[in-house]
This record gives C-alpha cells, sequence and structure tokens, in this order.
C-alpha cells in the first residue's frame, strides 16, 4: 500500500491492488475562490497589458483609473446626486418596460397555448415579428411617445415580450397526456384544467421566459436611451463616450449591471418560491 | 361474445354479485382513418369482481378502458355502468394509469382530496380529509400525508394514487397498467396489495395489462383480446382460490392457464 493521507483500503493486504481515486484540483476548490482566482488573473492581464502600454487609455482604462471611475460614480449615487436620478429613470424604464412585457406576453402566451386560434392565426404572425430586429423599431417608439421615457419603456417591452410568450406558450403545452386524461376523467372544465394544471406545470418554463425577458429589458431601456437621449444612465454612458471618458463608461456599464442582477435575482428568487417543488431549479447555483 | 363464455355461464361458475357494468354490441370505429379499433365486444363485470384484458398493443384494450371511463365516445353499442349510459366522465368511475401523475405542487393528501375538490370545491375536499387519512392508512401510507410527491418513491406514489381513485367511492376501478413502471419485485407486492384493497372495498376492477402472470393472479376472468378488428378472442375464467398468493405462480395449475392465454394470443400470430 502507499502512504496517502488517509487510509483508502483498510482491509488490503500485501499484493493487493489499490486504486486511489484522485479528486480534480478544480473540485476541490470552493465556488467563491474559483471566482476570485478568474478575477485576479483578468484584472492582472489588464494590468499588464495597460501598463505597458499595449493598449491607448482611450481605448482601454488602466484598472486603477476604472476604479478611480467606479468610487467616483459610486460617491455620486450615495450622494444622491444627478447620476441617482439618472439611475432612478433606467430603473423605472426597466421596471414598467418587465411589467408590460409580462402581461403582454403571459397574455399572448396563453391565447397562443390555448386556443386554436392562438396557434393557428396568431402564432405565425408573432414568429415572423420575433425574427425581425427590433431595435430597428426605436425610432418609431420615439416618433409615436416622443423623447421621454415612454419611448423606452415601449422598445424595452418590445423586445421582451417574445421570450415570455413562447415560454408561457411551451409550459402550457407541457401537461402530459395522463394529467390531461386525469382532469378530464375528474370532469375538470377546461378553465379548471388551465388554472390547476396547464398553467402550474408550465410555471417553471415561465420563469425561464421571464430570465431571457429581464436581459431583453435591460437591453431594451438602454438602447432606448442611446437612440432616443433623455435622462436615463444609457444617456450618461452616450455622454461619457463621446467624450472619450472610457474609464467613466466603463463604471457607469458596471452600476448598470448590477441594476440588471438585480432584475435577475428578482426572478430566480419568486421562481424558487413559486416552483419549490422543481428539485433541478433549486439545485442549480444562479437558476 | 366467445365460445368459451357462451358454453359456460360465469355467473353460475362464479355467483359473484349484481351486475355494476354492463357492455353489449359495442364497437368503436376511428372515422379518420375508417380502423375498425373495437368490434362487437360484450362484458359485463359484477360487483366484487376482477377483470383483466390482455393482447398485443392494437388489439383494442385501451380503447375499451377509455369508452368505459367516458374519455372517448363508442361508435355503437351498450355501454352502462350501474343502469345508466356512460357519456362522459363520472364521479363513480375510478382511474389509474401507468404513471402516478401526481401533482407536484400538493400534498400527497391534497393530492388524494383532488377529484373532489375539482368536482366539488375547496370546502368538499376539506370534508373530505379524513376519509383521505382512512385510505392513506389502508395502503400503508399513514405518515406521508404531508409530503410532497417529490419524496415518494414510486411504488408509493401509487399507493396514493390508489387512494385518489378510491376518494370518490366509484362503483368500479379502471386500471390501465398501473404497477408496469414499478420494478418486479415492487409491482409484485402491489399487485397483492391491490387484491387486498379490492377486497377490503370489495371493488368492482378491471385492468389492462401486458403481463399474463400479473392478469391471472389478479383476475377471476382474463379476457384475451385480438386485433384486426379489435374483438373479445375468448374469455378465461380462472378458478385459483382466493385470496391469491404470489406462490402460485409456481403451481402447475397457473403455469397452464397462462399457457393457454400465450398460445391464444400467439395463434395466426396477429
Amino acid at each position: 500500500m502507499t502512504d496517502s493521507r488517509f487510509d483508502a483500503a483498510p482491509d488490503a493486504q500485501d499484493g493487493d491492488t489499490v486504486w486511489v481515486e484522485q479528486v480534480a484540483l478544480i473540485d476541490a476548490i470552493p465556488r467563491w475562490l474559483a471566482m476570485s482566482l478568474l478575477f485576479i488573473a483578468v484584472v492582472g492581464l489588464w494590468q499588464i497589458v495597460t501598463s505597458m502600454g499595449w493598449v491607448s487609455p482611450i481605448i482601454l482604462p488602466s484598472p486603477g483609473e476604472t476604479l478611480e471611475d467606479l468610487i467616483f460614480v459610486g460617491r455620486n449615487l450615495i450622494s444622491g446626486d444627478y447620476m441617482l436620478s439618472a439611475l432612478w429613470t433606467t430603473t423605472r424604464t426597466v421596471f414598467w418596460g418587465f411589467v408590460i412585457a409580462t402581461t403582454i406576453g403571459f397574455t399572448l402566451g396563453v391565447l397562443v397555448g390555448e386556443t386554436k386560434f392562438g396557434e393557428r392565426a396568431l402564432l405565425p404572425y408573432l414568429v415572423a415579428i420575433d425574427t425581425m430586429p427590433k431595435v430597428a423599431f426605436a425610432p418609431l417608439f420615439i416618433a409615436w411617445l416622443g423623447f421621454d421615457i415612454a419611448s423606452k419603456v415601449a422598445l424595452a417591452a418590445f423586445i421582451a415580450t417574445f421570450p415570455i410568450v413562447v415560454a408561457t406558450a411551451a409550459g402550457l403545452y407541457a401537461a402530459s397526456e395522463n394529467e390531461r386524461m386525469l382532469f378530464k376523467a375528474m370532469g375538470a372544465t377546461r378553465m379548471q384544467t388551465l388554472l390547476r394544471l396547464k398553467l402550474p406545470t408550465g410555471l417553471p418554463y415561465m420563469f425561464t421566459g421571464l430570465k431571457i425577458a429581464a436581459v431583453g429589458v435591460m437591453a431594451g431601456a438602454i438602447t432606448g436611451e442611446f437612440l432616443g437621449g433623455g435622462k436615463g444612465f444609457g444617456a450618461l454612458i452616450r455622454q461619457s463616450a463621446s467624450q472619450m471618458d472610457t474609464p467613466r463608461v466603463f463604471a457607469l456599464i458596471l452600476y448598470l449591471s448590477l441594476l440588471g442582477l438585480l432584475l435577475y435575482f428578482v426572478v430566480v428568487w419568486a421562481q424558487r418560491k413559486f416552483v419549490f417543488w422543481n428539485k433541478d431549479e433549486r439545485t442549480g447555483a444562479i437558476g | 361474445m366467445t365460445t368459451m363464455a357462451e358454453r359456460r355461464p360465469l355467473q353460475q361458475a362464479h355467483p359473484v354479485g349484481r351486475p355494476v357494468y354492463e357492455i353489449a354490441r359495442l364497437s368503436k370505429t376511428y372515422a379518420s382513418n375508417q380502423l375498425v379499433a373495437l368490434a362487437d365486444v360484450n362484458l359485463t363485470l359484477r360487483e366484487g369482481e376482477f377483470v383483466s384484458v390482455v393482447g398485443s398493443s392494437g388489439c383494442g384494450k385501451s380503447t375499451l378502458l377509455k369508452i368505459m371511463s367516458g374519455l372517448s365516445p363508442p361508435t355503437a353499442g351498450r355501454v352502462m355502468l350501474e343502469g345508466r349510459p356512460v357519456t362522459g366522465s363520472r364521479p363513480d368511475i375510478g382511474i389509474m394509469f401507468q404513471q402516478a401523475t401526481l401533482l407536484p405542487w400538493k400534498t400527497t393528501i391534497e393530492n388524494i382530496v383532488l377529484p373532489i375538490e375539482i368536482r366539488q370545491g375547496r370546502a368538499a375536499a376539506r370534508a373530505a380529509l379524513p376519509r383521505a387519512h382512512d385510505l392513506l392508512a389502508l395502503v400503508g401510507l399513514k405518515d406521508f400525508a404531508n409530503v410532497y410527491p417529490g419524496e415518494l418513491s414510486g411504488g408509493m406514489a401509487q399507493r396514493a394514487s390508489i387512494c385518489r381513485m378510491l376518494i370518490s367511492e366509484p362503483a368500479v376501478l379502471l386500471l390501465d397498467e398501473p404497477f408496469s413502471a414499478l420494478d418486479e419485485l415492487t409491482r409484485d407486492h402491489m399487485n397483492m396489495e391491490l387484491q387486498r384493497i379490492c377486497r377490503e372495498a370489495n371493488a368492482t376492477a378491471f385492468l389492462v395489462t401486458h403481463s399474463l402472470a400479473e392478469a391471472v393472479i389478479l383476475s377471476d376472468r382474463v379476457l384475451v383480446m385480438k386485433p384486426r378488428p379489435g374483438r373479445v378472442e375468448e374469455e378465461v375464467t380462472i378458478d385459483l382460490p382466493r385470496p391469491r398468493r404470489l406462490e402460485m405462480i409456481n403451481t402447475p395449475e397457473f403455469g397452464r392457464i397462462v399457457a393457454h392465454i400465450r398460445a391464444l394470443l400467439d395463434r395466426e400470430g396477429a
């Protein structure tokens, strides 16, 4: 027997073969440590690239400069200055875009998933619109709704609606043939079958759609603010970029990503609360 | 109907109860492809009787079960349960599928009262809880009332679905290969449990199965069905004493019956 830290085969006698199972290094270290190591590696590489002067600071500022701007923006946000009101504008845009997308997406999804009319007549149009580059509608929304928050909400909602439609419809198809037969045999009405069987069964699908929508609504809100100006965070980013203030752009994007993460984790939290029976989702680290 | 049954009236061979389920001259033709799924099926289930149907896939046994459960209309014939024609789903029909189909977001006991909840509302479902607890005790799941189905084994889940089937006190139990998704040991055990539960409830049961051994060990009669068109080829009376025990599978008598049914199914290779 080889001498190892623990005796893997206490009953082994001389002459027996003993296999010692090797644990891969990546399996042995915890997630936070792995994430930290990668972070340090990336920032280190970043520092090397910028300090060696391989890249112009206008294209890629150093980590130090970016950190300075992070602190500056952070102070501005905490003190309730103009950046906080910009972030608040974008947050409102994202919130209302998400609420509208969820409402319309869910309604259309139920129509498509539950009614023959929706499946036959509505779905082809939805698919056709979904394949269009939705950002191209931004000028239209601005023309219709003006340069205020409404046009940005519209674009954000427009982008985020389709994943919810698709996920809701798919979720309504998810109940098995036996489950449908069971409800039929119990004399359930169509509404009972929808509310007590199909919707709960489809919830995991719908939450997947909501997660995709959460990403889409952020992209829609910021794109709207890029193209339509206004008082949001997107306008701040565009302004800083046009002044070649790259560290500021980096800092603003990082804070903006916190808003996206917040929305995403609200969805994940809601999923864990409402889809408590779905073990696969519970064990998943980030939903 | 079959020659054997005509020669030997079963009512006399097995003096069981009054007729519960009566099917006469039942036929089913699917309009879409002119397929004759069932032709001239005649069948009477008497109170407390256990009848199985075996046959290759496509012989119409699943169609027969769907018609009997009111989930699918026949093309012609009489389908009468407790003297009333079956025209749709009915509370006095209990059904069990191959999968337990328990709703994962409801606890075991909530799943069991679900048929009451759907038909009569939440208040009636609450009122049925004591009965549901009794049923859980009957199938040996007393301690699992408030557990979610995700924590039940396959056999336990099927026990729970037996309770759900029994909660509305059905006149007839329709069993669609209820244990075929379970492993063999569990399946044998569940079959014996099913026999015990049926005896205690004096249930009238109709079982569709692929397993000849399962059909013979459980049944008073076995219908052998053949396809194209779907029909009852022969009705085999099982004269083994009750209660049946698993050891009976090894007796020559049991072997003879299974061999006889197998020969019927193999004939003309259909």
